[in-house]
């Protein structure tokens, strides 16, 4: 066998991969579920917090502030290994694609948060102010005229950050989650042979490249213009 | 309560497993003071190789960097780990995170550096080679300051994720922080390690995320 | 003179240890034109921001249409819509039409329907000779435009009073015209109106009353014409002689 052949024995088997590309099309749907809870929880979680901030309540204020910090310090695998191989410890099982999905929300609320919290700011006070002296209360002004503006600004980075954490759906696969990388690794234990590794690969690929490519889209169509 | 207490911060056993925690804690801090640099000069030529108008670099480059975009760190991590001793190539964990953080990082370094290049004006170069200075000239002591200076925050920000992301060696089993605690915590079945991990590792990054809070406040009142 | 429609006495505001507005009396009648001039950082704006609100004064009384404005008991956001404000950079709604930025408080604080709102709105448009640029958004139209728009925001809700802060020092000199038109014809219809500006000729031309103000105090008032013309003290003197220059 000459090296070429090897190589390609390794990595583009055939057999191996008609043998696992059903195991591996299973975890492409399960890490499309997983990554659409966590951009569900986490996105509605850290717009929450942002509104909540924009009150001013101040011992509120701090801890919404010391959350947000803790969970962009926090390293998502270490969030993770905490709830999965921690809570039982305490007597509190949690199978790892809550685990997963609790984790990741949390980091993504974080960001979220951050990130809309940037964007109220960065609505001139002005329009708080032209609000405000047509009799518009704190919150219409909030919903109909600073919300709106501030989410437009948010959408590229929003974005970028939102495919950044969803890719971390991969760490599911140190929790026992069968989703793509899980289930390439099982593969490639049962099989001896790199080739689900090769399948999953490709799997992200058919997964991230569009939404990638999607990220650029916005980020160049939500350019700062005003 | 008391439950709950000894399960997530028995100090017992974290002073048992601080001697190897600390161990792990010196291999993060090494870890990342390798492959920070690796990523920075991936991404400062990819950067580079972005400012040359031509298609035939333009779209192997563009293929590139979103290529390494897509794919999980994880993913690629074990894909070299795992996957190249198939092909021939034994890697030690250590090369196989310095290849993955290479390529993924280096990545990221790279589109942040290139919107830094795009954000200086035409006129810096224009005026530079105005002056007689070569492209290369005018890159290194014109445009690059100004464009690493633009996009501090970002750099710093994924400087941060690259140092969290370092956790995920534990899984090719390099024995930094978070593979020392998951050691500590299946030997004790307790949590107490991987807490005091959690912790080890807030202590190390809340600063750098106090410091960015500070310096993307200050770039949206600039832009008021 | 008749009952005012805006009755501001006492008034005071700090800013932390600076004292901007010292014991400023400010009555207006109806149909009133009242200027405000006055050297940067005189009080001036910060007193028209009192009225409406939009600062909190530390001290002092203001009634608008019989409303006592800083009283607990009042519901600020229905006093506001009684008195109209245009701004300095016109703070538009960028993410709306122009029709869209006037009918938004007509519905949600007045609660119209959509087709009074709309057809309230239009008519505000017309009156400030935007018909044709409804369907426009802040960044398709000139400052001119934008700041006719705002006008149209704060009339469409009715006002008795409206405040004007700079409205035309933020436009470009050829679009000036065009805003002091609008404010004009505004004035004509018989709205009562308080305008802080640079804009002397249109002081001389339409106002009924110019206020002086020098360091957070008014330093003297009257009629265009003597204030202009025969100016008692010596640093409204100075002030108009440094405009007159220019």
């Amino acid at each position: 066998m000459t090296s070429w052949d090897r190589f390609t024995d390794s990595f583009f088997n055939a057999r191996v991969a008609a043998e696992y590309l059903p195991k591996i099309i299973d975890g492409f749907w399960l890490t499309i579920a997983l990554a659409l809870c966590i951009i569900a929880t986490g996105l509605t979680a850290g717009l929450a917090l942002a509104v909540i901030r924009s009150f001013s309540i101040r011992p509120l204020n701090w801890l919404i502030i010391f959350v947000v910090d803790l969970f962009r310090a926090l390293p998502p695998l270490v969030i993770i290994a905490l709830l999965y191989f921690g809570l039982p410890s305490a007597g509190l099982t949690m199978d790892g694609f809550t685990a997963t999905w609790l984790s990741l929300s949390f980091v993504l609320m974080a960001f979220t948060e951050e990130i809309f919290w940037a964007g109220i700011t960065a609505v001139p006070r002005g329009q708080w102010e032209a609000a405000r002296s047509t009799g518009l209360g704190f919150l219409p002004t909030l919903g109909h005229v600073v919300l709106p503006q501030a989410i437009r600004m948010t959408i590229p980075p929003l974005t970028n950050r939102t495919i950044a954490i969803t890719k971390g759906t991969a760490l599911g696969s140190v929790v026992a989650v069968s989703e793509i990388l899980g289930a390439a690794q099982a593969g490639v234990s049962f099989s001896f042979n790199p080739t689900p590794l090769t399948l999953g690969a490709l799997a992200y690929v058919v997964l991230f490249v569009p939404v990638v490519i999607f990220g650029r889209w916005i980020e160049t169509r939500f350019a700062w213009k005003r | 309560m008391q439950d709950f207490l000894n399960a997530f911060f028995s100090l017992d056993i974290i002073s048992q497993a601080w001697p190897i925690l600390l161990q792990g804690f010196w291999v993060t801090l090494w870890l990342s003071a390798l492959v920070i640099p690796l990523g920075l000069i991936s991404g400062t030529v990819l950067a580079l190789l972005s400012t040359v108008r031509s298609r035939w670099v333009a779209w192997p480059l563009w293929a590139w960097v979103d290529f390494f975009r897509a794919i999980p760190p994880l993913v690629l991590l074990v894909f070299i780990y795992a996957g190249l001793p198939f092909a021939g190539f034994e890697v030690s964990a250590v090369g196989a995170v310095a290849l993955g953080f290479f390529l993924n990082t280096g990545a990221y370094y790279g589109e942040i550096l290139r919107a830094g290049i795009e954000s200086v004006p035409r006129g810096q170069l224009e005026a530079a080679r105005s002056t007689g200075l070569t492209r290369w000239q005018a890159m290194q002591h014109v445009i690059l300051p100004q464009a690493v200076r633009n996009v501090l925050p970002d750099l710093i920000s994924n400087t941060l994720e690259v140092v969290k992301l370092t956790s995920i060696a534990s899984v090719v089993a390099l024995p930094e922080l978070l593979f020392q605690a998951r050691q500590a915590q299946s030997v004790t079945y307790n949590a107490s390690p991987i807490m005091a991990a959690a912790i080890i590792y807030f202590i190390l990054l809340w600063p750098v995320v106090r410091l960015l809070s500070r310096l993307e406040n200050r770039q949206l009142a600039a832009r008021r | 003179m008749a009952a005012p429609i805006v009755a501001a006495t006492g008034i005071h505001k700090h800013f932390g240890a600076l004292h901007v507005l010292k014991n400023v009396d400010l009555l207006v009648a109806e149909r009133e034109l009242v200027f405000v001039i006055g050297p940067s950082g005189s009080g001036k704006s910060t007193l028209l921001r009192c009225l409406n609100r939009l600062e909190e004064p530390s001290g002092g009384s203001i009634i608008v249409d019989g409303i006592d404005m800083l009283a607990r008991s009042t519901d600020i956001n229905k006093a506001r819509q009684r008195i109209g404000m245009v701004f300095q950079q016109f703070n538009l709604y960028p993410h709306m039409t122009a029709l869209g930025n006037v009918m938004l408080a007509l519905r949600k604080v007045q609660g119209k329907d959509k087709t009074e709102a709309e057809a309230r709105a239009r008519a505000a448009l017309a009156r400030v000779d935007l018909a044709d640029r409804a369907e426009h958004f802040p960044g398709q139209l000139s400052g001119g435009q934008q700041q006719r728009v705002a006008i149209a925001r704060a009339i469409a809700l009715e006002p008795r009073v409206m405040l004007f802060d700079e409205p035309t020092s933020a436009l470009d000199p050829e679009l000036v015209g065009g805003v002091l038109q609008a404010m004009r014809e505004l004035r004509e219809s018989g709205m009562t109106m308080v305008v802080v500006s640079h804009e002397m000729a249109f002081a001389r031309a339409a106002a009924d009353r110019v206020v002086f103000m020098a360091d957070g105090q008014v330093v003297e008032q009257g009629p265009p014409a003597s204030v202009f013309g025969n100016p008692q003290h010596e640093r409204t003197r100075a002030f108009i002689g440094q405009i007159e220059r220019h």
